[in-house]
């Protein structure tokens, strides 16, 4: 009786094994194609993911298409134009360089040399500030202090 | 320099200003590039009968709703009552796709709760809802006479932004020739 539920149970990897998807490429090109536009295309259910992570069903018919038209011998641009024409450039995780994302593109730079901007003024001031306004007899209370330190 | 000590309170109005924009605006919402294009061409079996085809070429010259649902989608469940009623009572065609969906499951949820469409395609795996652009059920494409998409809805339809939206619309969709 054992025996017989231990054999069954030797079984079960085969019930798992039919939740994978099954993407037999017979050219290794085209496989490394397909694993870069589904890892660049975005799932419109769960939009923070790509298509290679997402579990929506959309995202599995969705894969299942690029597969198709990358088997079929479409360029990665067919693909990414194929799935533009339908959902738009909101499908790209790279959107093009456009007017409309202008700010997306060029926004981060903006804002980094805005940074260096306040930053050189900044250290420009400081060291226009002679001693950071200490009198000379706090800086020699100071180094009376300091030495004092030392003795101990 | 007097006002120096405003800078962070400014610092917090843009701030507040930028995640208020963002509050309001919907992430779902995502614009559809095939609005005033022309409709993509389905052809899928009929959910009642296999054999026979439900196909927008049948639609031609005509005003007609597109709707995507699906008996697993509970806003479809909740939007079938006024689509019962739009087409009893608006005098509105409707086609729908059932999206994958179950054949049975789907039939009987029609028999049991009333059919408003006209013809009802089914897509199990999503062949022609992709080529419209769908991500979600339910969604609602109004087509024109001469076959172009001229609005599209995300979510289900109800009362209020029928009467905005989709009534005035028609109206003038049915004007045009």
């Amino acid at each position: 009786m054992m025996r017989s539920w231990l054999f069954a149970l030797l079984f079960i990897p085969f019930i798992a094994h039919a939740a994978i998807e099954a993407t037999q490429f017979d050219d290794p090109d085209k496989e490394a194609r397909y694993k870069q536009l589904i890892a660049e295309l975005r799932c419109l259910v769960c939009q923070n993911q790509n298509l290679a992570d997402s579990n929506a069903e959309l995202a599995q018919d969705m894969r299942h298409k690029t597969y198709e038209l990358v088997k079929g011998g479409a360029t990665n641009d067919d693909v990414v134009n194929y799935m533009v024409k339908r959902y738009g450039d909101f499908v790209l995780y790279r959107p093009p360089f456009k007017l409309s994302t202008l700010l997306l593109w060029l926004g981060p730079f903006v804002i980094l040399a805005g940074g260096v901007v306040i930053l050189i003024v900044i250290i420009r001031r400081r060291a226009k500030q002679p001693n950071a306004g200490m009198s000379d007899s706090d800086l020699k209370r100071a180094k009376v202090l300091l030495g004092e330190e030392d003795n101990n | 320099m007097k006002a120096r000590f405003l800078i962070p309170f400014f610092i917090f109005i843009g701030l507040a200003l930028l995640l208020g924009v963002g509050l309001t605006l919907n992430p779902r919402d995502v614009p559809s590039v095939l609005i005033n294009e022309k409709a993509p061409d389905f052809d899928l079996p009929d959910l009642f009968d296999p054999e026979r085809r439900v196909s927008s070429d049948t639609m031609k010259g005509k005003v007609w709703l597109l709707n995507v649902w699906g008996t697993w989608c509970p806003e479809c469940w909740r939007e079938h009552e006024f689509l019962k009623h739009l087409s009893k009572n608006e005098g509105v065609t409707l086609i729908g796709i059932d999206w994958r969906d179950e054949r049975e499951e789907a039939k009987a949820f029609l028999a049991k709760k009333g059919n408003p469409f006209a013809a009802v395609g089914f897509d199990p795996d999503s062949q022609a809802i992709m080529d419209w652009g769908v991500y979600g059920a339910p969604e609602t494409f109004v087509i024109d006479k001469q076959g172009m998409i001229r609005k599209k809805h995300t979510g289900p339809l109800y009362q209020q932004i029928w009467d905005q939206e989709f009534k005035p619309l028609l109206k003038q969709l049915e004007a045009e020739s």
